[in-house]
């Protein structure tokens, strides 16, 4: 093997584990910036020992070792002899005692799996959404700065800055490494779904730049989504199971969502025969379980069953509309959101005929959250087309066009303002 | 990028093979803490066990015509006994865990990785 095969092959290697390395790290020294930096070091003795001595079989359990031994050495160096050096000094006096023994059974002790602590902490509400993700995706998700950065289209300076800012707050708020109990942990949990899903948002349906998607962002939010399912002790929580089933089914239209020269697909008119059904199947059992664990369901298990809905359709014209507008009732109660309440007009107009959609939607028209929402006049215009209102219409796409920051969304939208009336005026 | 993990038969898969003989249970162990371990990462697509090829058959074109052939078949390192699909983020990820994959035979044993076509390779 050459000396690059074996730095990717490491590489890799440190895709896989540095979520755990980092996490053990964490609960270790009580800080999420030293952890990486550790955790960094034991990489970089990685690339010096592996390509001579090869990759040992348990690649996970060296670099936790590795890392919590220069642990050890720094606080041995340091000559700040702060509350956390008195506090974690004892704990890793014990450990340093028992690793000097045997090493070799030190490296086949079983890894333990601190990877929940560790999202909370990155998923910690002192730190703003932008921030949060940034964290999560670099010490969880394992990507590269640069890799944030291309995924949110920010320089690549402004997602570094953006996590030293985060671990600086970390710090500075004495935030600890812990799983949440009691009433806390709803609300915290909520809000680490709530990252996951912005995350896959923003490869499912990209705000801004040229791309319509970006398959590797759902990817990315798919696999840390399967991972909570692992990680959340049983029986679990019904909406991490919903949130997964969201996702594995959005995702299941990937391929079709695009069209050859990269022109967004809306839903009705995809080629079904391009939606994966390996991932519909996992998200219909992800659906199931939440299903099986709750009583009333949560807002991420009612999309993952609208989205069910529509995956179980052969055609769009078997889709069970009548089922998705009681969904869409039920959400719009959970959520009292703006946006669902628009999607609840669209699923009424499918259900029901274009009237009925405007009238849940026409009150959107005061709603202040919704002001530069495109897809409210594009919904609009939509049901005033048919209803015969083309001219409404024209003026409500052409809004809707200069609302959006996704060139492909304007540029479709314009499309259809252009063929709206048969006449040239 | 999705990789099929195919694990091949061996004689005693194919002859020996009794669900509930305690010789297999370190083998059963090592591949369900293995399957754990990929479904942790987030990297489990879906696994399954085939019953051997004495339950099984085939079906041979020649001529435009189609023949039934019941199993069992002889060359047990062709055949396929089991598959694992996982996904992964670069061909140095898929290595590195089918590296980490139990060795599925009582003595010797083999496994052969394929990467999926994806819809864009194909259209």
């Amino acid at each position: 093997m050459t000396t690059s095969d074996a730095h990717r092959a490491i590489e890799a290697v440190w895709r896989i584990e540095s979520a755990k390395v980092i996490a053990a790290l964490t609960r270790m020294t009580g800080d999420v910036g030293m952890a990486e930096d550790l955790a960094q070091d034991a990489l970089v003795a990685a690339l010096e020992r592996w390509p001579e001595s090869g990759v040992p079989d348990n690649p996970g359990a060296w670099l936790t070792t590795t890392a919590k031994h220069r642990a050890i050495d720094t606080f041995r160096r340091s000559k700040l002899l702060d509350r956390k050096h008195e506090e974690v000094g004892r704990e890793l006096d014990d450990r340093q005692q028992r690793s000097e023994h045997d090493l070799d059974a030190a490296l086949d002790d079983p890894v333990g799996d601190d990877r929940l602590g560790l999202i909370f902490t990155t998923c910690h509400p002192v730190l703003s959404p932008e921030a949060r993700v940034a964290l999560t995706l670099r010490l969880l998700g394992g990507l590269t700065t640069d890799e944030i950065a291309r995924a949110f289209l920010v320089p690549e300076a402004t997602i570094a800055q953006r996590i030293v800012r985060a671990k600086r707050t970390l710090r500075e708020a004495r935030v600890p490494f812990a799983v949440p109990r009691g009433a806390e942990l709803a609300a915290r949990f909520a809000s680490v779904l709530e990252v996951v899903y912005l995350v896959f948002n923003e490869g499912y349906s990209a705000t801004a730049g040229d791309d319509w998607v970006r398959p590797a962002l759902c990817d990315d939010a798919l696999r840390l989504g399967r991972i909570l399912v692992e990680l959340v002790p049983s029986p679990g929580d019904p909406e991490v199971h919903g949130l997964v089933a969201l996702m594995e089914i959005q995702a299941s239209r990937l391929k079709a969502r695009v069209g050859p020269g990269g022109e967004p697909i809306l839903l009705l008119d995809q080629d079904r025969g391009r939606w994966d059904q390996l991932l519909v199947r996992r998200g219909l059992a992800a659906l199931e379980r939440a299903e099986q664990l709750a009583g009333a369901l949560g807002p991420y298990a009612l999309q993952g069953a609208i989205a069910a809905c529509h995956a179980r359709a052969h055609t769009a014209e078997e889709t069970d509309w009548t089922r998705i507008t009681a969904l869409y009732d039920a959400l719009a109660q959970l959520t009292q959101s703006p946006v669902v309440e628009l999607n609840r007009a669209v699923a009424y107009s499918m259900a029901f005929g274009p009237a009925a959609g405007l009238e849940i939607a026409n009150p959107l028209l005061s709603e202040p959250s919704l002001k530069s929402y495109h897809l409210l006049p594009s919904v609009r215009a939509d049901f005033l087309a048919k209803l015969g209102r083309f001219a409404e219409a024209r003026e409500e796409l052409e809004r809707a066009a200069s609302l959006t920051r996704n060139t492909r969304e304007r540029a479709l939208l314009l499309e259809r303002a252009k063929h709206l009336t048969p006449f040239k005026e | 990028m999705r990789f099929m993990i195919i694990v091949k038969a061996t004689q005693d898969s194919e002859t020996k093979f009794v669900p509930s003989d305690p010789k297999w249970e370190p083998i059963f162990a090592e591949m369900a803490k293995y399957h754990e371990e990929l479904q942790r990462a987030g990297a489990l697509l879906d696994y399954a066990g085939l019953q051997p090829s004495a339950k099984g058959w085939r079906i041979k074109y020649s001529g435009g015509k189609r023949t039934v052939i019941d199993g069992p078949f002889t060359e047990a390192k062709e055949l396929v006994a089991g598959y694992t699909l996982i996904q992964v983020k670069s061909r140095e990820e898929a290595l590195e865990w089918t590296r980490r994959f139990p060795n599925p035979g009582l003595t010797d044993g083999e496994v052969e990785v394929r990467q999926l076509y994806e819809l864009e390779d194909l259209s």
